[in-house]
């Protein structure tokens, strides 16, 4: 067998790959961009959450919300490091991001505008990204996949928490049981979109199967996250704005309307209502941290020195 | 580029166990990959101790040398206690 | 009467320096730090929290309407945790000085004869442990680092240094707290406070700022421009929705 035939028979046989193997130049090229991805998506996700942690209605909402968006920099750490083994800088990456050549996540470049949308964020989007990385645990790649166990690990409470604040809300005042409705209006279809396009439209969808980089299609991930989610959502009263949307008995299934490809593609593009508060923000946490990080390398590479001598 | 180094880090949970690799960050020297190890990887009281070592410090064995270095361990079940055959009666063997 | 009062001094210092903290999560100059620099801000909320918790118990309010519906003149923190981030320089020297202060306080209301007082500094004395450490090392990093983080290092020190000697300010309540065991002799962390904040900036290669007229107000509730904005921005759901549960 060639090299090649070597490394998808390993694959094929369950064998996970590790950072010193033979792999072909594809395989890491396509993980470097997905991993990468994963990781920007984690670090500006942070950017949304954040905005409302210091205006945070109770102490213990603060402390949870604090939490959660510290473990999204954790979570963009471990991809990070993780992409890292496949040879390339943490630094490279960043500077990918803010040229605008690595994606992240269209999700990230629409507003959180009340409170509600912290309440949105957690149900639907860490919802959505759940149902995506618990199959990624069983991806081939084994930095990849443990990265995603600790996640998923530590995501769990994400959800729960977002789902507590909208139940909180519909049980409130009619204010808040509004804010808590037109938050699931503005997150419901851009959450459908974070699983990607259709299975047919997707272009590294057959290879990255293969290679079992992607473990189940977008279009069987996000019919999950409808399934999963619309009970939910009914329990807590509110309505979703799909008219479309019915259970299917024959199918067992939800069925629902059709995406806004538009949107989908000019938000990706960088025309989302965010995209470059978002970029900005962080460009500006880099640039405006420099000196620190210079200074800390200069500090150890002079006491190194003293201590040698 | 003028990216601090990268660092291993390695935990002891609380239950007794050998040090694990939890994972790796950035540090500029030991003493902060010490303090971003204990923020980054035991935020969930995972840990009781923590090492640190410099990704650039560890010597790996290659991928290529793996039949030599491991298979010719895996003809040697005389090693394992399943390889005897002791009667049932046989208590506390 | 005075309890309550001293209680909210002890709280409000450690939900404000949270707050000012809290901006930086997302910001911070590397993920690590942004990490580390959010561990230090929800130990200090979570002091905040035991904090307010007793004093509300005393007064008959619970945390949230204790940090979310007084005004700025009901505050009782001092000057120095308000002061803006600015830059990581201007917020390491704030957190430093704050810590080698909050440190030694803490060390004797741990043996305060409020056992509550007693038992939340225990706790909270292993957290500001680690802060002051890491916050030392940063003093020492950005001081004997990089020509341009040794300038900013010193600029931060020198502006926040004039809000250092409210920490040691006896007043009436003070004294009376100092009296009744309960609290202490806050003159009498000064000394230790200065020599260690002299022998770390003597090793970061920082001057000891000489400025000696100190800002004072907090503890009675009179703050700089800064707090009003910082509960604009807290309180500004407690506030627009009277009477909700969030």
């Amino acid at each position: 067998m060639t090299p090649d035939e070597l490394f998808q028979d390993r694959i094929d046989r369950g064998i996970k790959i590790e950072p010193k193997d033979y792999m072909p130049e594809g395989y890491r090229k396509t993980l470097i961009r997905q991993i990468s991805q994963h990781a920007h998506s984690e670090v500006v996700g942070q950017l949304p959450e954040g905005n409302w942690i210091t205006r945070a209605p109770s102490l213990r909402r603060k402390a949870i919300l604090l939490a959660k968006v510290q473990d999204e920099a954790g979570h963009g750490l471990y991809l990070y490091s993780a992409a890292e083994t496949l040879g390339v800088s943490r630094e490279q990456m960043i500077a990918d991001l803010h040229s605008g050549k690595a994606k992240y996540s269209s999700i990230f470049n629409y507003p959180t505008l009340t409170w509600a949308d912290i309440g949105a964020i957690g149900w639907l989007v860490d919802g959505a990204a759940i149902i995506n990385q618990i199959a990624l645990c069983r991806c081939s790649y084994g930095p990849y996949a443990r990265a995603m166990v600790r996640i998923c690990k530590e995501e769990s409470f994400h959800q729960r928490q977002g789902y507590e604040i909208l139940l909180t809300l519909c049980r409130g005042t009619k204010e808040q049981k509004a804010m808590a409705q037109d938050a699931l209006n503005r997150w419901w279809w851009p959450s459908l979109m974070m699983f990607g396009p259709h299975d047919s439209e997707s272009t590294h969808s057959e290879q990255s199967t293969k290679w079992k980089i992607k473990i189940v299609s977008n279009d069987a991930l996000r019919q999950k996250f409808v399934d999963q989610t619309v009970p939910q959502g009914e329990y807590l009263g509110l309505t979703f704005p799909d008219p479309k949307l019915r259970w299917n008995a024959a199918r067992g299934h939800y069925d629902f309307g059709e995406i806004d490809w538009d949107e989908f593609k000019n938000v990706i593009q960088g025309n989302g209502p965010c995209n470059r508060d978002r970029l900005r923000a962080r460009i500006a946490a880099h640039e405006q941290g420099a000196w620190v990080r210079e200074a800390a390398l200069a500090y150890a590479k002079k006491h190194e020195k003293r201590a040698a001598a | 580029m003028n990216e601090w180094p990268l660092w291993e880090v390695f935990v002891r949970s609380q239950h007794g166990l050998a040090h694990q690799h939890a994972g790796s960050l950035h540090a500029p020297d030991a003493e902060t990959a010490l303090n971003n190890a204990r923020d980054v990887y035991t935020r969930r009281n995972e840990g009781v101790s923590i090492w640190v070592v410099k990704s650039a410090d560890i010597t790996a064995s290659s991928p290529s040398e793996k039949g030599p270095l491991f298979e010719p361990a895996a003809s040697k079940p005389y090693r394992h206690p399943t390889f005897y055959e002791v009667p049932d009666e046989v208590k506390h063997l | 009467m005075s309890l309550p009062e001293y209680l909210l001094r002890l709280g409000d210092n450690a939900l404000i320096l949270s707050q000012r903290l809290a901006e930086w999560c997302g910001h911070g100059p590397v993920l690590e730090e942004d990490i580390a620099l959010t561990n230090v801000a929800l130990d200090l909320l979570g002091q905040a929290r035991l904090w307010l918790g007793y004093a509300g118990e005393l007064t008959g309010r619970d945390e949230d309407q204790l940090a979310f519906l007084r005004d700025a003149g009901e505050f009782r923190n001092v000057l120095l945790v308000e002061q803006p981030n600015r830059d990581f320089a201007h917020t390491m020297a704030r957190q430093f000085f704050f810590d080698v202060w909050h440190g030694l306080l803490l060390e004797k209301l741990s043996a305060s004869k409020d056992e509550r007082i007693g038992g939340i500094a225990a706790k909270a004395l292993k957290e500001v442990a680690y802060h002051k450490h890491r916050a030392t090392d940063w003093i020492l990093r950005l001081g004997d680092g990089t020509g341009e983080s040794h300038a900013r290092m010193q600029q931060a020190a020198d502006d926040l240094w004039m809000y250092t000697g409210e920490l040691f300010e006896m007043d009436a309540l003070e004294g009376e707290m100092h009296q009744a065991g309960v609290g202490c002799d806050l003159a009498a962390l000064h000394e230790p406070w200065l020599n260690e904040v002299s022998r770390i900036f003597r090793e970061a290669t920082l001057e000891v700022p000489k400025q000696s007229w100190m800002q004072r107000g907090g503890k009675r509730g009179i703050h700089s421009e800064h707090l009003g904005y910082i509960l604009a921005e807290m309180q500004f759901l407690q506030r627009a929705y009277p009477g909700a549960k969030w």
